[in-house]
């Protein structure tokens, strides 16, 4: 479904991504870790073209991000996308929130569009917020939403960017519940999380980035089991203690 | 110096009730109209100051630092004595021959022109005030980059501007006094002149003062209560 082939990206002289290739099948769940500053955000805006690369070729669905042909909207929308500090719109409710795009992009009825965020919600166990604005929620809920309109688009994947490094810890669990039902409904996901848990749970593979480049993709038996590079087995002590 | 003569009620005399009356209505003719090319012109250009082209971007950025740079008054002169003349021939002639109240459209067009390069900073601003990830989310989700202003950016920059821009607003006002300069009768001019065929200066401005004043003071109420009815919810608020 995802297929990233031997993608570079520098910015200036600084190499953020360095020759990364990797797929992700449907229905595939793959969870990418590594420190800080590896280029796993990067990465993964790669994928929808929120970011631009100098090099290599990132398909979805067989459709080339990086071609000038591609109709970039249009592919985007294809892909649902959740960010660490959720980006819900401040000035629209819950409910709209997840209309608007529905409505801009995909041309439904307001009506069509309303229920279909009223059954998201409910699904996210959030009927009771739809009317409230983005600053009467908690982190946690601000971000189901943020996962619920993203759904609303009919997705064929999806991408979450630390979903949950923004949230106080008793939030985290909430977020990654619906994460699990999700991937457990067989939703194509690519995770960046520096959750253990959520992998161990649910991920098919563990991709591991440092300095740029992909210095592990493995079952997650294999990567947990015994991570063959030094660096993931420092990175996997340092963030498994806490 | 002797006793000052008070004379309130020589402003109720005629002419010069009238005089102050057309002058008032001058000055807030010349605060509207230059408002109306100045905020439309200046959101534009302010617009075009964060996208991501770049020739759009500097073209915007050139008509910004000339027309801020520039002092008004030098503006407002360059505009009625130097322009017609750099015009092909027989634009300059009609503009300095039919053109109907040239003094009058030259401040408009000179103030609107300025006011327009404030605007556009206060919307440039706003826009840039917005982190990079909304603009993010709105284009994940598959809006275009044009969506993405009209449905996101531009509703939050201009909600967290109303201030400044009402300052903007009331700049314009007050600047408008400069028209005096190229003959316009407006409300400046006019007390000057009831000053100099009554000798009544204090009673002149103070008017003149009051009236400021009172206008200035009914557009910041309205403008408290447009921001108050448009405030995001849970949005942090700055003073009162
Ligand atoms: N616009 C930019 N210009 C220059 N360097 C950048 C830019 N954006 C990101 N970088 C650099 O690229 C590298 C990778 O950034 P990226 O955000 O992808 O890392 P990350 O793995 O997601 O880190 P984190 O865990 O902190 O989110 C970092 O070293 C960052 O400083
Ligand atoms: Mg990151």
């Amino acid at each position: 479904m995802i297929e990233i082939k031997n993608v570079s990206k520098w910015y200036g002289t600084f190499r953020v991504l360095d020759d990364c290739s990797m797929a992700i099948a449907k229905g595939e769940v793959v969870v990418i870790c590594g420190p800080s500053g590896s280029g796993k955000s990067t990465l993964i805006k790669c994928v929808n073209g929120l970011e631009p690369f100098t090099k290599g070729e990132i398909t979805v669905d067989g459709i080339s991000v990086g071609a000038r042909s591609t109709n970039l909207p249009k592919l985007r929308s294809r892909i649902g996308m959740v960010f660490q500090n959720f980006e819900l719109f401040p000035h629209m409710t819950a409910a709209d929130n997840i209309v608007l795009a529905q409505q801009k992009v995909l041309g439904r009825g307001a009506e069509e569009a309303r229920a279909k965020a009223q059954e998201l919600l409910a699904r996210m166990g959030l009927s009771e917020q739809a009317a409230k604005f983005p600053a009467q929620l908690s982190g946690g809920q601000q971000q189901r939403v943020a996962i619920a309109r993203a759904l609303a688009m009919d997705p064929i994947a999806m991408l979450f960017d630390e979903p949950t490094s923004a949230l106080d810890p008793e939030m985290i669990t909430e977020v990654l519940d619906v994460m699990v039902k999700l991937a457990e409904e067989g939703m194509t996901m690519a995770v960046v999380t520096h959750e253990m848990g959520f992998a161990r749970r649910v991920a098919h593979r563990v991709v591991f980035m440092d300095q740029g480049a992909i210095v592990e993709d493995a079952t997650k038996a294999d990567f947990f089991g015994k991570p063959r590079s030094e660096r993931a087995q420092l990175f996997l002590s340092k963030i498994l203690t806490h | 110096m002797g006793v000052y003569n008070w004379n309130w009620s020589i402003l109720f005399k005629e002419p010069y009730l009238g005089w102050i009356i057309s002058g008032f209505g001058n000055t807030i003719l010349i605060a509207l109209l230059a408002w109306a090319i100045a905020f439309p012109l200046g959101s534009v250009i302010g617009i075009l100051r964060t996208v991501e082209n770049r020739v759009l971007r500097l073209a915007a950025t050139t008509y910004v630092e000339i027309f801020r740079n520039i002092p008004l008054l030098v503006q407002m002169f360059l505009w009625y004595f130097v322009v017609p003349e750099l015009l092909p021939a027989d634009w300059g002639r009609w503009v300095k021959r039919d053109l109907p109240y040239p003094q009058f459209i030259t401040v408009v067009l000179c103030l609107g022109l300025y006011t327009a390069a404030r605007v556009a900073e206060q919307v440039r601003s706003g826009i840039e005030a917005i982190p990079r990830g909304q603009r993010n989310a709105g284009l994940a989700m598959g809006l275009t980059p044009t969506q993405v202003y009209r449905h996101v950016l531009i509703p939050v920059a201009y909600r967290t501007i109303i201030p400044p821009l009402t300052s903007d607003f009331l700049g314009v006002f007050k600047n408008s006094s400069l028209a005096l300069t190229i003959g316009v009768l407006e409300l400046t001019a006019q007390s000057r002149q009831i000053e100099e065929y009554t000798f009544a200066a204090f009673e002149a401005f103070a008017v003149a003062t009051v009236l400021y004043c009172l206008v200035t003071g009914l557009v910041i109420a309205i403008m408290r209560v447009v921001e108050t009815r448009t405030r995001i919810v849970g949005a942090i608020t700055v003073g009162g």
